[in-house]
């Protein structure tokens, strides 16, 4: 255990702050650990995820919303994605330069993130970055991705608003645009508005206002560098939703789906990772080799690697329990750690 | 252990590349940044036109390993001077740090002396860079 990080971070120490961000990127135990202890103090300020095509001008609207904020005196944090490349595992992120305009603010903190290749997926690892942030004290958590692929969908699943930038000339692509994003969409906004065709894109979005299962009225906003009007509008229907939110017994239930897909998805993934570990290569392989050659069912063959994981997983708990009645030392086991042993009768 | 003595060495290389005062030649730092890149690192660059302050801020929320300083306009003493004095108020002279672009070598003794860990001058290799940076990255003494 990393001490003092969680005090650090409680207090607003930056350095603290920037070396809890690092760490749960890492990802780890220590990282589990400091995301637990943070989370109480993190329940509270607001996570708005920002997406939408390339080039919709995202970094530069997250930089005026965010200067919008702090007009109204709230403390704000950025966490800015950029994609990693697969072949390198390198990344260029970029998105501060679009945010100059914060650079003086010291209330104003600006992280920029690789999409990586997290064990946990990116949507757990900037929803850790999220609660960092909201520890910290920052009222408003602005995130920005790029809105393509499941990813990016899992991360709107993870943030409290989600609000998705068009541009115009998407007029008639937007009944083309993946459905996910357009559906998991709280707040739309029309960007470069002063361009023309802003509105043929804000009236093609009028058939889309209504969000299915919440009675929420998806809000369209039109922003543009050059009129600022729309930021406040923008920063009203962000409150607005939050409101909602809070209040709303529809949207409370949804929140509670998401919370159970997401535990769910968190079973399988240690499941799976499980099965890889515990499966020996040469195992699987003999078990193929039995499959292909017809002396065995592919049934069976899954059967067999089921027995072989709960075999796992029985004998690791049969160690905890005598780790704890002091008859053995308890020992380091990859992939079968903490949290698995089924309390055994003494 | 305290954090801040832990050393995640085996985390993701992280990298500032920026550009001080106003030169604004940037294609040589974009060569290098996506040049790191590809050898594996997370680059956050921040475009020209930074102050000193600007710089060492980016450096403490981003959480870098490595700053690399380029500057083509003659400007590199007192300016990386400034930026390593900026580090210093903010606890983080620990930081490797590259300079790079248009810098004599009779100037690099004395940017060594305020800090300034390597210079690799115009047609230095980025895979040479990426080396160095490998190499001695970790927290400097």
């Amino acid at each position: 255990m990393i001490s003092g990080l969680e005090e650090g971070v409680r207090a607003g120490n930056l350095r603290a702050v920037a070396r809890a961000l690092t760490l749960v990127e890492t990802g780890g135990r220590d990282a589990e650990d400091l995301v637990a202890d943070l989370r109480p103090a993190a329940r509270r300020g607001h996570l708005i995820g920002v997406t939408g095509a390339p080039g919709a001008g995202k970094s530069s609207l997250i930089s005026k919303l965010a200067k919008e904020y702090r007009a109204r005196g709230k403390t704000v944090g950025i966490i800015a994605v950029d994609p990693t490349s697969p072949f390198s595992g390198g990344a260029v992120l970029g998105d501060r330069i679009r945010m100059q305009e914060l650079a003086s603010d010291p209330e104003v903190f600006v992280r920029s993130m690789g999409s990586r290749g997290f064990a946990g997926g990116l949507a757990a690892a900037v929803e850790d970055a999220a609660v960092v942030l909201k520890a910290a004290g920052k009222d408003i958590v602005l995130l920005e991705t790029v809105g393509v692929g499941q990813g990016e969908l899992d991360v709107a699943g993870k943030v409290q608003t989600t609000v998705v930038v068009l541009t115009p000339g998407m007029g008639d692509e937007i009944q083309s645009i993946k459905a996910g994003i357009m559906e998991v969409a709280d707040i739309y906004v029309v960007n470069k508005a002063d361009l023309s065709g802003a509105d043929a894109v804000a009236r093609s979005l009028h058939s889309l206002v209504d969000q299915p299962g919440t009675g929420w009225e998806r809000p369209i906003v039109l922003t543009s560098s050059v009129d600022r009007s729309g930021l406040g509008l923008l920063a009203d229907a962000c409150d607005a939703h939050l409101e909602f939110l809070r209040t709303s017994r529809e949207a409370d239930l949804a929140e509670l789906d998401r919370v159970q897909k997401s535990i769910v998805s968190l079973a399988e993934r240690k499941l799976n990772n499980d099965l890889g570990s515990v499966v020996s290569p040469h195992r699987l392989r003999m078990l193929a080799t039995n499959v292909r050659a017809g002396t065995m069912e592919p049934r069976e063959a899954a059967q067999e690697m089921i027995r072989l994981l709960v075999a796992a997983y029985n004998s690791a708990s049969q160690e905890e329990s005598e780790a704890r009645e002091g008859t053995r030392d308890l020992p380091e086991r990859a992939g079968l750690s903490n949290g698995m042993a089924v309390s055994q009768a003494k | 252990m305290t954090w801040e003595e832990s050393d995640m060495s085996e985390r993701m290389i992280r990298v500032l590349v920026a550009k001080p005062g106003l030169d604004g030649h940037d294609r040589g730092a974009k060569v290098v940044a996506r040049a790191l890149r590809d050898e594996g690192m997370e680059v956050v660059y921040t475009g020209i036109r930074q102050t000193p302050q600007m710089i060492a801020d980016a450096a403490l929320q981003e959480d870098v390993d490595v700053i690399g300083l380029s500057s083509l306009s003659g400007a590199h003493m007192s300016l990386f001077t400034r930026v390593m004095e900026e580090l210093k108020k903010r606890g983080m002279d620990d930081l490797l740090v590259i300079g790079g672009g248009i810098i004599p070598d009779e100037d690099q003794e004395e940017l060594a002396k305020v800090g300034v860990n390597a210079v690799f001058g115009p047609g230095s290799s980025t895979q040479d860079m990426a080396e160095y940076i490998r190499q001695h990255v970790g927290r400097q003494a």
